[in-house]
């Protein structure tokens, strides 16, 4: 079966093309170069929770085995537990709970943006309500898990 | 040689068979809704509450694990969690790898993307039965260990 002219809906009216809004107040309008979908809070949302995504899985097969060892012995558990507590490995976790946070944050974002009506409308809003609780939750982890590592005893 | 084109206002015949990718989405949204509630909790009882991560040690997951409230929340949070991952990182091997069409069955199996597929299947099985083996088999008071790593309730500690 061909397709005919007449089967396809009526041209939109042509419009002036306006450049894409991705930038704060402060800077220039920009327009993206190459494809339209590069750029702005869904693409960099998408980003961030691959990467998390991805390092918390190889943690996640990292702890499991790490938790195993209660059934080695008590001292080859406490040995491989006891690096989790030096300064590195402190500043690891708060990157992990960064990452944990962000992944958990956006993937209610993404659950709405898929079950709620008007969420595709509001991903742009919703993204920086992450961004805002993250930042809460950070600001209430940090500086506590912070004392665990380097204060003393 | 004349291409024809279906036309696209066609409906599509329905497809046999379980739909399982998406099973696969929905079980992300469902998993990861529980996932919020039962990690958050987990790194408030280990990591934040009393001493956080320097309280922890062989004493600390015996005390949780005498319970069985804790052991049936750990071992929710490593099926939920590791399958969730999995999914995850099979959506990241079908991004970047192609499907080999063609050529014998063995042949497609030393490509990357059924290398990949086969560490990813293989270690999320070892790592589903050696943790549920780990939470279930465990013995806080192992006979023979240091009395002072076990947890105050171990009849070796009086």
């Amino acid at each position: 079966m061909s397709l005919k002219s007449t089967d396809l809906p009526a041209p939109a009216p042509a419009r002036k093309l306006r450049p894409t809004r991705t930038a704060g107040r402060f800077s220039l309008p920009k327009r993206p170069a190459g494809t339209v979908y590069r750029g702005g809070e869904g693409m960099w949302s998408w980003v961030l929770h691959r990467i998390t995504g991805v390092a918390i899985y190889f943690f996640l097969l990292v702890h499991i085995l790490d938790t195993a060892l209660v059934r080695v012995s008590p001292e080859a558990y406490n040995a491989v537990i006891n690096t989790y507590k030096n300064p590195i490995m402190g500043l690891g976790e708060l990157g992990l709970v960064a990452a944990i946070g962000f992944h958990a944050l956006n993937g209610i974002r993404i659950i709405l943006i898929d079950f709620w009506s008007v969420g595709t409308r509001n991903q742009r809003l919703m993204f920086w309500i992450v961004i805002a609780l993250w930042a809460v939750l950070m600001l209430g982890f940090a500086p506590r898990h912070l004392m665990h590592v380097f204060g003393g005893e | 040689m004349s291409v024809s084109i279906e036309s696209p206002r066609v409906k599509p015949a329905p497809r046999r068979g379980v739909n399982w990718e998406k099973w696969g989405w929905l079980y992300m949204r469902a998993s990861g809704v529980l996932l919020v509630v039962l990690i958050f909790g987990h790194l408030f009882v280990n990591l934040y509450a009393g001493e956080g991560v320097s309280a922890l040690d062989f004493g600390f997951v015996a005390g949780k694990w005498a319970s069985p409230f804790w052991q049936w929340y750990d071992f929710a949070l490593l099926w939920l969690a590791l399958i969730h991952g999995s999914n995850g990182m099979r959506t990241i091997i079908n991004d970047y790898t192609t499907v080999p069409i063609g050529g014998t069955r063995l042949r497609r199996l030393f490509t990357p993307h059924y290398i990949f597929k086969t560490l990813l299947v293989g270690s999320t099985i070892v790592l589903l039965v050696l943790g549920t083996l780990v939470i279930f088999t465990f013995d806080p008071c192992p006979s023979g260990a240091p009395a002072d790593l076990l947890p105050t309730f171990c009849a070796a500690r009086s």
